[in-house]
């Protein structure tokens, strides 16, 4: 019943399974991706998949050319470097950051997230470092503090750049929560009755007034961005923009629904490398 | 152009010279504490900033290049790249027309340096934006428009 | 005090190609905290100076239109792999900062 009320409000992606939902014979998270690309590269053959890493600025010499420009001396470099300061000062009790994480931090962003077994439950970078700060007498942070989490991580996920995302939905409870994230993706919410998917599959390198929308592939591996060179954004809290964007009630940053879509949109990125940390408007 | 701003700043007569400009209402007094007259800057049009320069009818130049987006991503952080190919180039000043204050920067460049300079500028909202170059004593322009939109659904 | 600036510079050719990232927060006096709703002082870098091996190269006079963090690209013919690079900057407060790097 459910995949053919998404099928009616998703004119427009007859045909694409993803937009289904689980009960679709054989849909894997790979068969999803690649269906994905088979819909954008129909539409927009000469717009390279690698390209797709940068999003909106793919399909518009113009942008990606001042991206280029400021990226070749990024005006928040000093925000990286607080950054490091943050993630090399120790703990009060003398352990450090990367006494937590696996090879002390270095290529590990693009594994998340994940599913954890044990804690039933998708587990992000985010969470990753919050269980370290507890594990080690501090207080957790608050995600959607950008001056302490979402700072910390610019520098973490600098050690991740150029890595393969690579999500792993195995089992389950796991492949659960990914469906839980494509149907947050796919499902219409909000005053303006958009879902994800109707700007960023549906019109995918159309404009919207004077925006240009990015396609799902892509997006997830270029986080945090500091727009306008100075406003650090880290995923959630972009997710929780574009709620907004289309009046509905975000759940709040760190809560299951935002991390099962993160999970969800992480794996559509699958394959392609991640890059941190980024300029945008 | 910059002769005028470097003499003041060097001369015994500076301190006279900024107490007239502080009287004449061209400099707030705490710029003038500040100790750099800088009368070009604090003009309102690029009619003003250009004869603050010294530089009140430049000639369009064909070697000038402006490398700077049609369309700005954000306002604030707008790339300008310029290039003088005119030989003997000795300064290169960026004036955004519809900014507040109009002269955004000026470069002498000396011992070697070459006709090119590379900053990011903030543009208040669609306007050309204008080289000023001097060499061998002359002065010469270009200009590009660079649009400037509020834009969308940055979250 | 203010965070130091990074140059990077390299020879291209036989041209020195200095890139300069400066950390300041450039204030243009216009803008207004939304938080108090008082006007943010002026606080600019007012002059750059940069001179290769103690000859100036470059004399700038700056406003609060340059962006926050100021970035400067500039070319100087002459200099070799191995010379130093100085850079100074001066603002409006009379805060002041120097870095130095030599050209690879």
């Amino acid at each position: 019943m459910k995949q053919q009320i998404i099928m009616k409000l998703l004119t427009g992606l007859a045909g694409l399974s993803i937009a289904l939902g689980a009960a679709t014979a054989h849909a894997t998270p790979e068969s999803d991706k690649q269906e994905l690309i088979k819909y954008y590269t129909q539409k927009y053959p000469n717009v390279k998949i690698d390209d797709y890493v940068y999003g909106a600025l793919a399909f518009d010499p113009d942008s990606k050319s001042q991206y280029d420009a400021i990226m070749e001396f990024p005006p928040f470099d000093s925000d990286i470097q607080k950054s490091r300061a943050m993630f090399e000062t120790p703990f009060k009790n003398g352990k450090t950051y990367a006494s937590c994480l696996p090879d002390g931090g270095k290529q590990i962003a693009g594994n998340y997230p994940l599913f954890d077994e044990t804690k039933g439950k998708v587990v992000t970078l985010e969470d990753v470092i919050n269980d370290c700060r507890v594990a080690n007498g501090e207080e957790a942070y608050k995600y959607n503090d950008m001056k302490t989490m979402g700072l910390l991580t610019a520098y973490l996920r600098s050690l991740s750049d150029g890595m393969i995302m690579n999500i792993k939905v195995v089992g389950p409870k796991a492949t659960a929560a990914y469906e839980d994230g494509k149907n947050t993706f796919f499902s219409r919410k909000g005053q303006l009755n958009f879902a994800c998917a109707s700007c960023h599959v549906q019109n995918a390198g159309n404009r919207l007034r004077s925006e240009l929308i990015s396609p799902a592939i892509g997006q997830a591996v270029h986080w945090p961005v500091f727009r306008g060179g100075d406003n650090l954004f880290d995923i959630q809290r972009r997710y929780e923009g574009c709620f907004k964007s289309v009046r509905a009630v975000s759940a709040p940053q760190g809560s299951t629904t935002l991390n099962n879509l993160e999970y969800f949109h992480s794996a559509l990125s699958n394959g392609l490398p991640m890059k941190a940390n980024v300029f945008r408007k | 152009m910059n002769a005028l701003r470097r003499n003041v700043l060097k001369s015994a007569a500076g301190a006279g010279t900024v107490a007239v400009a502080v009287a004449a209402g061209l400099l707030k007094p705490t710029l003038a504490m500040a100790g750099a007259p800088r009368t070009a800057f604090e003009a309102k049009n690029v009619g003003d900033a250009l004869k603050g320069m010294g530089a009140t009818a430049p000639a369009d130049s064909k070697d000038i290049t402006i490398k700077a987006p049609d369309i700005a991503e954000n306002g604030a952080v707008v790339p300008v790249e310029i290039t003088s190919g005119i030989a003997g180039t000795t300064s290169i000043a960026i004036i955004a027309e519809k900014n507040a204050t109009p002269l955004v920067a000026d470069f002498d460049l000396t011992g070697g340096a070459q006709g090119f300079i590379s900053t990011r500028i903030k543009m208040g909202q669609t306007s050309l934006v204008r080289a000023v170059v001097s060499a061998g004593g002359k002065t010469y322009t270009a200009t590009k428009e660079v649009k400037v939109t509020i834009g969308g659904c940055g979250g | 005090m203010a965070e130091p600036m990074r140059i990077r510079a390299t020879m291209a050719g036989d041209v020195a190609d200095v890139k300069v990232l400066m950390n300041h927060a450039m204030e243009t006096g216009l803008r207004k905290d939304s938080k108090t709703g008082q006007m943010i002082p002026a606080h600019y870098i007012t002059e750059v100076t940069a001179s290769v091996n103690g000859t100036d190269v470059l004399n700038a006079g700056m406003s609060g239109g340059i962006s926050k963090n100021p970035y400067l690209g500039f070319k100087v013919k002459g200099p070799k792999a191995g010379d130093k690079v100085v850079v100074n900057w001066v603002d409006n407060k009379g805060d002041k900062n120097t870095a130095e790097a030599i050209i690879g």
